[in-house]
């Protein structure tokens, strides 16, 4: 079968899931129950894809941990986000220059 | 409005770099699997999400059936649907109908949580922005790593890697300071996680994010059902 096609049904059915309820759901969610829920999803998402596999992100688990209380710290003095993924990254790669 | 532009730019700046170093690892991935490197570019220039191409190469390798490539496709990206609901909810009047329509296209796990967790409503123009440093540092990331293979070396790629996670941090961390309840979401959907990759490596990382995610966030809106006031000055 030709790559063309498969490319054309991924993007597709990719492009699909996001478009539809993005697009077609435009009225205010009455239920505070649902506007909690959904209030919350980012973060839980971010923290569960950050949760553990950010300590195999560099393929070792010291310079990891470091680059990830590097991020920690500096998260939690409001830095921005650049700063914050560019010292965690710097941290990272500077803990494997010893190991 | 220029704000807008400026501030999309500088918040997918460390998506787009954070990308470039994910997507070479693709395009090294997608080299192997028989994919040329203008292929690769057009996969991640049309899906831009990292599980699903991944995916989706394995199946175009082996030849699988185009109904397998839906299904997987459907699975693994289904969470796009719940943040494209979640995000609807944050959005500036401006954002009509084509608006939407088009900047759906963009909707990942990155650029969604740098849109959902703005304070200010989301506008077409900044997340137009957002969206395409990230697509940039995608498709040229995917590009790169097809053609010039393993050039880089191994201590820069793994630490680049850190990158994404960085930024992800650096969006939780601010608001889980304020607020108990984004804090204790944060940390429940955290051990959910672990103890999903270590107690049922089975599922997918799609379906388990899924999960911890739904599970941590149904468990926060019973926890501490009405606080109008702090998702007001959110």
């Amino acid at each position: 079968m030709s790559i063309a096609i498969y490319i054309l049904v991924m993007a597709g059915v990719t492009y699909l899931i996001r478009m539809l309820p993005f697009t077609f759901f435009t009225q205010k969610i009455e239920s505070k129950f649902l506007r909690r829920f959904l209030f919350y999803v980012p973060y839980a998402v971010l923290s569960a894809m950050t949760f553990p596999a950010v300590f195999h992100a560099t393929g070792n688990t010291v310079s990891s941990a470091v680059g990830t209380a590097a991020a920690l710290i500096l998260a939690y003095l409001d830095l921005p986000l650049i700063a914050v993924a560019a010292a965690a990254s710097a941290s990272a790669f500077v803990t494997g220059l010893f190991i | 409005m220029a704000s807008e532009v400026k501030e999309g730019l500088l918040h997918g700046l460390p998506i787009g770099l954070g990308y470039l170093s994910v997507s070479f690892g693709f395009g090294i991935q997608a080299v192997r699997c028989g994919i040329s490197a203008v292929d690769a570019s057009l996969i991640s220039l049309t899906n831009i999400t990292s599980a699903g191409q991944a995916a989706g190469i394995e199946i175009i390798a082996r030849q699988g059936t185009l109904a397998e490539m839906a299904l997987v496709q459907l699975l693994i990206n289904l969470r796009y649907a719940l943040m494209g609901l979640s995000l609807s909810q944050n959005l500036d009047p401006s954002f009509g109908f084509i608006h939407r329509m088009l900047a759906s296209f963009g909707i990942t796990d990155e650029i969604f949580a740098v849109c959902s967790c703005r304070k200010k409503p989301v506008t077409p123009k900044f997340m137009y922005c957002v969206i395409l440093v990230a697509a940039v540092g995608w498709v040229s990331g995917t590009f790169l790593g097809a053609v010039l293979g393993e050039i880089l070396p191994p201590s820069v790629t793994a630490a680049l890697g850190l990158m994404l996670y960085g930024m992800f941090i650096a969006i939780i961390i601010p608001p889980a300071k304020k607020h108990r309840s984004v804090l204790a979401v944060v940390i429940i959907a955290a051990v959910l996680s672990v103890l999903c990759k270590h107690f049922l490596p089975m599922i997918t990382s799609g379906f388990a994010i899924i999960i911890c995610a739904v599970a941590a966030s149904v468990i926060g809106a019973f926890l501490y059902p009405i606080d109008e006031k702090q998702e007001a000055e959110k």
